[in-house]
C-alpha cells in the first residue's frame, strides 16, 4: 500500500518545496560563463529561444536568444528564472526506497533489480495490463516516443496513457474531426496579418505571453480582438469587445454566432461549397439558436452577441485561438468545433492572415500527442485500432501484430482503476496526477491502493511521495531532444550541463528497465536521443504528422522546421490547408453539428456559484518545478479566490477574508480577492498548489464523452465566510516563504556593487 | 555610448503586469540581485492594469539638481546614471524629488541605485534587457523613427507635472483616448459594450 510514509510537514521539510533565489555560488559570483548553450524553455507550449550561460557545469544564468524568430528574446518571468531549477537543494540525486522512516538513498542496481521483480510480480499474477505507465508532454518528442514503444513492448501493457489528457486532447480530436490532421492550422505569423482575432478560453496574458505581441503587432495594423472568457484577464482589458460568459456555455455561443452568420449572408458559399462537407447538417443543428436563445444560455447581452457576430462575419482575414477554457469541459471536443465551424463558414483558412489554432499548454503539448504515448494512438498520429496502421508500425518496430497491444484507457480511467483495485502497479514519469487530475481526495486514495509504484522525476512531486521507488531522472538541461511548439514548429533542446549524483536521461532509464525485463531486442539500439528521434522519423513515415524529412541538422539549420516534412528536400509545411486542401481522404474539410447540451454539472439551490479554474503567469502546471523558484513565488505564493464585489457582498466578504469553498468533492479555505474582472455569478481559482490548497479538490471527475479530457472548467460550488484561522498552515507556509524572498532581496550585502 | 536615434518607450496599455522585467533586470551584470524596475498594480479591484516604471531620463534631473553631493550624472548620451558610489551619502534628496518615484536607496548600502538604461548593454548595441525580454513589448527599444510604422498611439516626452515642466529622454505611449475600457464584467453582462 503507497500510504505516505512520512507526514506531509516531515516530508515538505525533507524535500520541499523549497525556494531557490540566486545562482550557483550566489549573486557575488562571477556571472562570466564558460559557454551559452541555444535551447528553449522549458515550460509552456510556445517554447521560446533562450540561451543559457553555463558554468563550471552548472546554470549560472541566461541571455535572451534574440535571432530565434518566435520570440526574438523575449520570455515570460518564468523563462527568465527557469535556469534557478538547476543546482536546486530539493533536486534528487539517488535513486530512493520508502522505508517507514522516509525515503532512504539506494544502491542504482538494487532499484532496478526491485523495480523489475515487482513489474514482473504484479504482471504474472494479474496480467499484463495490470501495470500502467502514466506520462507527461513536457518530455521531448524522443521520450514520448520511446514511452509508448516502453510501455508496448518493454511492459506490454496497453495501459498506457499522458497528461496531455488534461491538456489539449479536446482540440486533438476537434482538429482531426473536422480537419483530418491534429496541429495548429497556421504559424503564429498569420495572426499578425488578420484583421479580426477571436481569442476564446485563454488568458493569453499569463498563460501564453508571448502571443500577446503577435495580437498587438496586428491590432497596430488595425486589427479588431474580440475576447471570450467569464474573466477580464489583462489581454481582454483592451479588447475591442469582450464577452465574459457564462462557464461551460461556449458552444452556445458558436451556434449563436453561426445562426447570424447564415441568417446575415456573411458565409463563404464558394468556400463551403467547394472544400467541405456537412454545412447543411451544421445550418440545421443552429436553426433555433437566436440572439435571444443564446443570450439566454450564455448570460451575454443580444448586442454583444449580435456585434460579435457583425466583427467576425465581415471580416477578410481572421485568426481564431482557443485554449483550455473551452477545451477543459465535459463538451470540450463540441467547443472546438463549433469555432472551427465558425472559420469554415467564413472560409477565412489556408492563405495568409486567416487562422486558426488551439495555444498548446504544455512544452511538447503538440509534439506529446503525436508519438503514440497516448492510450489510443501509434506514431506518426496513428491510430492503434486501424490494421495498416497497426501493421506498420509493427514492421518498423520488428514485432507481431500479436504482440502490439490494443487500446488502454485514459489518464483518468486508469486512474479509477487503480482507485477500484484492477490496476496495481504504476509507473509515473513526469507527471504529478495528485496535483493536476480532478478531485484530488479520490486521487491520493488511488494512489494509496498501488501494490507498487515506481516515480521518474527530478524533485520529489507531491504524488512521488507515493512512490515505492524514485529514480532521479535528468532536467531539461540536462539532455537533448526535439520538441514541436503550439505552431507546430520542431525544435531542438540541447544538453547544457550534466546529470547531477546518479540522475540519469529518463530514456536511459527506460531502456535499461525494458533490457532487465527481457526485453531488449526492441531498445538495445537506443544509444542517444538522435538514434530514437531517426526511428520516429520512419515510424511518423506517411502519418499524418510526418517527420521523416527532419533531422537534427535541419531543425539547427532552420531554426525549427513545421511538419509534416515527408522527405529530407522538404521544407516543411508552416501553414496547413493552402489552396482548400483537407486531410481527409476527399481533401474536405467536416462541418460536425454541435448541438447544445449543458455541462455535467450545474449550479442548484445547494450549489449556486460557478467555479472556473486556471493559471497564473509565474506558476507552471501542478508546480513541481516553479513553486520551487524563488522570485516566482514571491510573486505569486499562494491560491486565491477572485470574487466580484457584488456576489462578495451578499457574503460579507472584503479582500483578503478567509471563504470557505465547498463542492460536491471537497472544501478549501482561501483568501478572497475581490475584482470587477470576473462575472458577478462565478468565481476563479489558480490551480498550481498541493494539499490543502489544491483547486482540484473541488473539480469532478466528469469527462469529455470523445477525448475523455476531466471537465476542470465548469464545477459548482458554495460559499460561506469564516475565519483566518481556518487558513491551512500550507498558505501560512507559503506567505512566510515569499516575505522571507522579499528580506532576502532588500539584505543584500554592499559587496555586490 | 547608446546610439541618439534609438529610444525607450513605454506602453503601459500593453503591459500584462507578468513581471519579466523585474525578473530580468536583476540578472543584470552590474546590480545583481536587485531589480531597477517598479512594477505597479494600479487597482486590482477595478482593473488588471499595470504599469511599469523605468528612470526617465530626464534633460534636466531633478535628481541630479537636488543631490548636495553631485553624485549624480547625465553623460551626452543622455542617460542619467545611478549615483556614483564614493560621492552618494545616502541622503534620499533623489528618492524624495524624483517626479517619476524612480531612484531606491537601498538600506544598507546607503547607495542610490535606478535604472541606467542598461549603460553595460545599451552602450555596446544590444537593448535593454527588460526591453529585450517584455512578451508583450509593452517596453519598447527601437529606433525613434520606427516607432510611428509600429505604434498607432503616440509618445509622450514632455510632461507637466505640478507646476514644473519635465522633459524626458524616454517616451511614455499614450493610449488612443478611444481606446475602450470594459472593466467590469457585471455592466457587460447588464448589457454595456
Amino acid at each position: 500500500m503507497s500510504t505516505l510514509p512520512l507526514s506531509q510537514d516531515q516530508l515538505r521539510a525533507q524535500f520541499g518545496p523549497h525556494l531557490n533565489l540566486a545562482p550557483p555560488g550566489g549573486w557575488l559570483a562571477d556571472p562570466t560563463p564558460d559557454k551559452v548553450v541555444e535551447t528553449h524553455c522549458c515550460f509552456c507550449g510556445q517554447q521560446c529561444g533562450i540561451k543559457l550561460k553555463v558554468k563550471d557545469n552548472k546554470v549560472i544564468g541566461f541571455d535572451p536568444w534574440e535571432e530565434f524568430p518566435f520570440n526574438q528574446g523575449k520570455l515570460c518571468p518564468k523563462g527568465v528564472k527557469r535556469y534557478l531549477q538547476g543546482n536546486h537543494p530539493d533536486r534528487l540525486t539517488k535513486a530512493m526506497k520508502r522505508t517507514e522512516n522516509g525515503f532512504e538513498p539506494m544502491d542504482w542496481n538494487e532499484a532496478m533489480a526491485r523495480t523489475t521483480a515487482e513489474i514482473q510480480r504484479i504482471q504474472q499474477q494479474h496480467g499484463k495490463d495490470a501495470f500502467a505507465l502514466l506520462s507527461g508532454v513536457s518530455l521531448t518528442n524522443e521520450k514520448s516516443y520511446l514511452a509508448g514503444k516502453f510501455a508496448r513492448l518493454g511492459l506490454q501493457t496497453r495501459n498506457l496513457d499522458y497528461n496531455g489528457r488534461l491538456c489539449m486532447v479536446s482540440a486533438g480530436a476537434g482538429n482531426k474531426k473536422a480537419f483530418g490532421v491534429d496541429r495548429a492550422a497556421n504559424s503564429w505569423a498569420d495572426i499578425e496579418l488578420a484583421e479580426v482575432i477571436w481569442v476564446t478560453g485563454s488568458n493569453v496574458a499569463e498563460c501564453s505571453p508571448i502571443t500577446t505581441d503577435y495580437i498587438w503587432r496586428a491590432r497596430d495594423r488595425g486589427a479588431l480582438l474580440i475576447v471570450v472568457d467569464p474573466r477580464i484577464t489583462p489581454l481582454a482589458r483592451t479588447a475591442d469587445l469582450v464577452l465574459p460568459l457564462k462557464p461551460g456555455t461556449d458552444s452556445a455561443l458558436t451556434n449563436g454566432i453561426l445562426h447570424l452568420l447564415h441568417k446575415w449572408k456573411l458565409i463563404d458559399w464558394d468556400f463551403v461549397s467547394a472544400h467541405t462537407q456537412g454545412f447543411e447538417e451544421a445550418l440545421e443543428a443552429v436553426k433555433d439558436c437566436t440572439p435571444e436563445w443564446t443570450s439566454q444560455m450564455t448570460g451575454l447581452p443580444v448586442e454583444a452577441i449580435e456585434k460579435a457576430a457583425r466583427i467576425w462575419g465581415e471580416a477578410k482575414t481572421s485568426f481564431l485561438l482557443h485554449a483550455r477554457g473551452i477545451e477543459h469541459q465535459s463538451k470540450g471536443v463540441e467547443n472546438v468545433l463549433g469555432c472551427i465551424n465558425m472559420v469554415l463558414a467564413t472560409g477565412r483558412i489556408g492563405r495568409p492572415g486567416c487562422g486558426y489554432a488551439t495555444i498548446t499548454g504544455q512544452g511538447n503539448g503538440q509534439g506529446g500527442r503525436e508519438h503514440g504515448h497516448k492510450c489510443d494512438q501509434l506514431p506518426g498520429n496513428r491510430d492503434i485500432s486501424n490494421p495498416e496502421h497497426r501493421k506498420y508500425i509493427c514492421s518498423v518496430w520488428g514485432c507481431t501484430d500479436e504482440e502490439l497491444p490494443g487500446v488502454g484507457q485514459s489518464a483518468q480511467e486508469i486512474m479509477n482503476a487503480i482507485h477500484a483495485g484492477e490496476i496495481k502497479g504504476l509507473m509515473l514519469l513526469c507527471f504529478n496526477p495528485l496535483v493536476s487530475l480532478p478531485d484530488s481526495q479520490f486521487t491520493r486514495e488511488a494512489l494509496s491502493k498501488l501494490e507498487f509504484f515506481v516515480c521518474l522525476d527530478f524533485f520529489l512531486s507531491e504524488s512521488a511521495q507515493h512512490a515505492d521507488i524514485v529514480f532521479p531522472s535528468a532536467l531539461h538541461e540536462e539532455d537533448e531532444g526535439t520538441t514541436t511548439s503550439a505552431e507546430g514548429r520542431v525544435i531542438k533542446i540541447n544538453k547544457a550541463v550534466d546529470c547531477p549524483g546518479d540522475a540519469r536521461p529518463d530514456w536511459q532509464i527506460m531502456v535499461e528497465l525494458a533490457k532487465r525485463l527481457g526485453r531488449g531486442r526492441f531498445f538495445d539500439h537506443f544509444t542517444s536521443p538522435e538514434a530514437i528521434f531517426n526511428e520516429l522519423r520512419v515510424a511518423s513515415k506517411g502519418g499524418t504528422a510526418d517527420y521523416a524529412g527532419i533531422s537534427y541538422e535541419k531543425i539547427v539549420k532552420n531554426m525549427g522546421i513545421f511538419w509534416p516534412c515527408p522527405t529530407e528536400d522538404h521544407p516543411g509545411t508552416p501553414r496547413l490547408f493552402e489552396g482548400g486542401k483537407f486531410f481527409h481522404p476527399d481533401g474536405k474539410a467536416k462541418f460536425i453539428p454541435t448541438p447544445w447540451r449543458p455541462p455535467m454539472e450545474v449550479v442548484d439551490d445547494d450549489y449556486p456559484i460557478w467555479l472556473t479554474t486556471g493559471r497564473v503567469v509565474f506558476h507552471y502546471l501542478s508546480g513541481t518545478q516553479t513553486r520551487r523558484i524563488g522570485f516566482l513565488v514571491e510573486q505569486c505564493p499562494h491560491p486565491y479566490l477572485e470574487i466580484h464585489p457584488r456576489l462578495a457582498e451578499k457574503y460579507g466578504l472584503v479582500e483578503g477574508d478567509a471563504v470557505e469553498i465547498t463542492s460536491r468533492r471537497g472544501t478549501m479555505v482561501l483568501p478572497a480577492k475581490v475584482v470587477k474582472t470576473i462575472r458577478p455569478d462565478t468565481v476563479f481559482i489558480p490551480y498550481h498548489w498541493a494539499g490543502a490548497l489544491s483547486a482540484n479538490r473541488l473539480t469532478a471527475r466528469h469527462l469529455d464523452p470523445v477525448s475523455k479530457i476531466p471537465e476542470f472548467k465548469v464545477s459548482a460550488v458554495r460559499l460561506k465566510k469564516t475565519t483566518k484561522d481556518q487558513f491551512s498552515p500550507e498558505l501560512a507556509d507559503l506567505q512566510r516563504m515569499a516575505f522571507e524572498a522579499r528580506s532576502t532581496q532588500s539584505q543584500m550585502p554592499e559587496q555586490v556593487f | 555610448m547608446v546610439p541618439q536615434d534609438y529610444g525607450f518607450f513605454i506602453d503601459p496599455q500593453r503591459c500584462i503586469g507578468c513581471r519579466s522585467c523585474v525578473g530580468a533586470c536583476a540578472e543584470c551584470g552590474t546590480h545583481r540581485g536587485r531589480s531597477m524596475i517598479h512594477l505597479d498594480e494600479m487597482d486590482r479591484f477595478d482593473s488588471p492594469q499595470t504599469v511599469p516604471t523605468v528612470c526617465m531620463h530626464c534633460e534636466d534631473p531633478i535628481c541630479a539638481q537636488v543631490c548636495p553631493s553631485d553624485a549624480i550624472k547625465r553623460s551626452e548620451d543622455g542617460v542619467v546614471h545611478a549615483a556614483q558610489k564614493p560621492r552618494c551619502i545616502g541622503c534620499q534628496n533623489c528618492e524624495l524629488s524624483c517626479p517619476f518615484g524612480v531612484p531606491l536607496v537601498f538600506s544598507g548600502l546607503e547607495q542610490m541605485l535606478k535604472c541606467d538604461l542598461c549603460y553595460d548593454r545599451t552602450s555596446v548595441g544590444h537593448k535593454p534587457m527588460c526591453a529585450t525580454v517584455c512578451p508583450s513589448q509593452a517596453l519598447l527599444f527601437v529606433r525613434k523613427d520606427e516607432v510611428t510604422n509600429l505604434r498607432h498611439n503616440k509618445p509622450l516626452r514632455d510632461f507637466l507635472i505640478g507646476s514644473v515642466r519635465v522633459k524626458t529622454k524616454n517616451a511614455i505611449m499614450v493610449p488612443d483616448p478611444e481606446t475602450p475600457l470594459h472593466l467590469d464584467a457585471a455592466l457587460l453582462i447588464d448589457g454595456g459594450l
